[in-house]
C-alpha cells in the first residue's frame, strides 16, 4: 500500500488524540497504529483505543454535523464521537471516535444479527432531531449504477440497468423517499456494528455517513436482499427478522408477508451491489465469482416481477 | 413445511428413494435442490432397465421464511450443508461486510 499524505497525517492525528485521552502519555500501551480501512471514500486508521476516520471527500459538513451531534446523543444506539465537530485535514473532514471491536470475518455463527436488528428498531422508533438531512441509502445507489453506466460494457449490465429502471423514482434517489420523519442507519452491514467498550461491551452501530430520515425498510434490506439472493440462510434471516419485530420496529408489519415492504429497497441494494461487483471485476480483469454472479443472476430474475408496492400497513 | 402457494401443511413422502413433499391442502409438490434430476434420472435408469441406487435421505428442515418471486432457490432443507454452506461462508466473508 503506498502511503499517502493523508494517510501520515492521519495516523500521527490518531495518536495524538489517543494520547490527549490520557493523564499522561507515557500510560498509552502504544504500539504500532494501524490502517483499518484506505478506500477512496474512507480513510480509517486505529490508535491503542482511539480511531481516526478521514471521510469521503465530496463530504459536506453542514450534512455530516448534525449526523454526528445524533450519534453523540444516542449512545445506546451509535457509537458516539469523541467531538461532534469534525477537524479539517487536507481538505477532509476528520472525525475521532473510541475504539469498539467489530464483527468477526470468520465466525459466521457469531454474527450478532438480533443485536443489528433490536438497534436498528430502537434506531427507527428514535424521534429524529431537526435538520437532520435525508438518508442516503438511496443516493448511493444511484451512484453505484451511474458508475456502472459510465464504466463498462460487461455483458450483465443490461439486466442490473433494467432492474435499476423497473424501481420507482424515490428508490433511485430521482424523488424524494416516501418517508421523510423515520430516523435511518442508511448503510447497514456487518462492518457496521462494534462492541464498546471493546473487545465485549454492548453492540453499537458505527458510521454515520448516511444517517437520515427516510424510508426504514432500507435499513432491513440489506440482510433481505442477502436472503433473497442465497447468500443468508433462511434461519439467520428469520432471527434477525424475528428480533426487529420483536423490538417493535416500524419497518415492516409486525407479521405476516414482509416483502411488500421490503421489496423495492431490497431490489434497490441488489442493484447496487451488483453495479459494485461487475465494475470490481472489471476493474481486475477476472470473471464475477460465485457470490457476485448470485446477486447478478437476482438482477436478471427481477425483470420477469414487477416490483410489489409497499401498502396497506402504517408506517 | 407449509405450502408456500396455499400456506397448508406438507407432508414428507418418499417416491422410489427421493423424498418430496406435498401439499395437504392444494397437493402441490415441493421438491428439494437435486431432486427433480434424481427423479428423472431414475425415470431414465428404469427405462434403460438398470438398478437404482437409492439416494441418500433427504434431512428434515423447518418452514422457510417468505421471499421474493426473484430470489434464489435456497436448495431446500440443504441450507448449512455442502452447498450452501459454501456459497455463504464466502459471501459472509467480504459482501456482508461492504457497503
Amino acid at each position: 500500500m503506498t502511503t499517502t499524505p493523508l494517510l501520515t497525517e492521519l495516523t500521527l492525528r490518531a495518536g495524538t488524540e489517543a494520547h490527549a485521552r490520557r493523564r499522561t502519555p507515557s500510560t498509552c500501551p502504544c504500539g504500532a497504529t494501524t490502517t483499518l480501512a484506505d478506500r477512496p471514500d474512507a480513510t480509517v486508521v486505529r490508535h491503542a483505543d482511539t480511531v481516526a476516520k478521514a471521510h469521503a471527500p465530496d463530504t459536506d459538513q453542514t450534512e455530516l454535523t448534525p449526523r454526528l451531534t445524533t450519534a453523540t446523543h444516542l449512545p445506546d444506539l451509535l457509537l458516539p464521537p469523541l467531538s461532534p465537530t469534525p477537524v479539517d485535514l487536507h481538505g477532509r473532514l476528520v472525525t475521532f471516535w473510541p475504539y469498539g471491536t467489530p464483527v468477526d470475518p470468520e465466525n459466521p455463527d457469531a454474527a450478532p444479527w438480533e443485536p443489528a436488528a433490536t438497534l436498528l428498531a430502537r434506531l427507527h422508533r428514535t424521534p429524529a432531531p431537526t435538520h437532520l438531512p435525508p438518508m442516503r441509502g438511496p443516493a448511493k445507489a444511484a451512484l453505484a449504477v451511474a458508475r456502472l453506466r459510465d464504466a463498462t460494457s460487461h455483458p450483465a449490465v443490461a439486466d442490473v440497468l433494467h432492474a435499476w429502471s423497473a424501481l420507482p423514482a424515490w428508490a433511485r434517489a430521482e424523488a424524494p423517499m416516501p418517508d421523510t420523519t423515520t430516523l435511518c442507519h442508511g448503510d447497514l452491514h456487518l462492518g457496521q456494528l462494534v462492541r464498546h467498550p471493546a473487545p465485549d461491551g454492548p453492540w453499537r452501530l458505527i458510521d454515520v455517513d448516511d444517517l437520515g430520515v427516510g424510508v426504514p425498510a432500507w435499513d432491513l434490506a440489506r440482510p433481505a436482499a442477502w436472503y433473497a439472493c442465497g447468500l443468508l440462510s433462511p434461519e439467520d434471516w428469520a432471527r434477525f427478522l424475528a428480533a426487529y419485530r420483536a423490538a417493535g420496529g416500524p419497518a415492516v408489519p409486525a407479521d405476516g408477508d414482509p416483502w411488500p415492504a421490503l421489496d423495492i429497497p431490497a431490489r434497490a441494494l441488489t442493484v447496487q451491489t451488483a453495479a459494485r461487483a461487475i465494475a470490481k471485476a472489471v476493474a481486475a480483469d477476472r470473471p464475477l465469482d460465485e457470490v457476485e454472479q448470485a446477486v447478478v443472476d437476482a438482477c436478471g430474475r427481477m425483470g420477469s416481477t414487477p416490483p410489489q408496492l409497499a401498502h396497506g400497513f402504517p408506517k | 413445511m407449509q405450502c408456500p402457494k396455499c400456506h397448508a401443511p406438507m407432508h414428507t413422502y418418499n417416491r422410489n428413494g427421493v423424498q418430496i413433499e406435498q401439499c395437504s391442502g392444494c397437493r402441490g409438490i415441493f421438491l428439494d435442490y437435486g431432486e427433480l434430476e434424481a427423479l428423472t434420472r431414475m425415470e431414465s435408469q428404469w427405462g434403460a432397465g438398470q438398478a437404482v441406487p437409492p439416494p441418500p435421505a433427504a434431512p428434515q428442515y423447518p418452514a422457510q421464511p417468505v421471499a421474493p418471486a426473484w430470489g434464489a432457490q435456497h436448495g431446500g432443507g440443504h441450507y448449512g450443508g455442502h452447498h450452501g454452506g459454501h456459497h455463504r461462508n464466502k459471501g459472509f466473508g467480504r459482501m456482508l461486510f461492504s457497503s
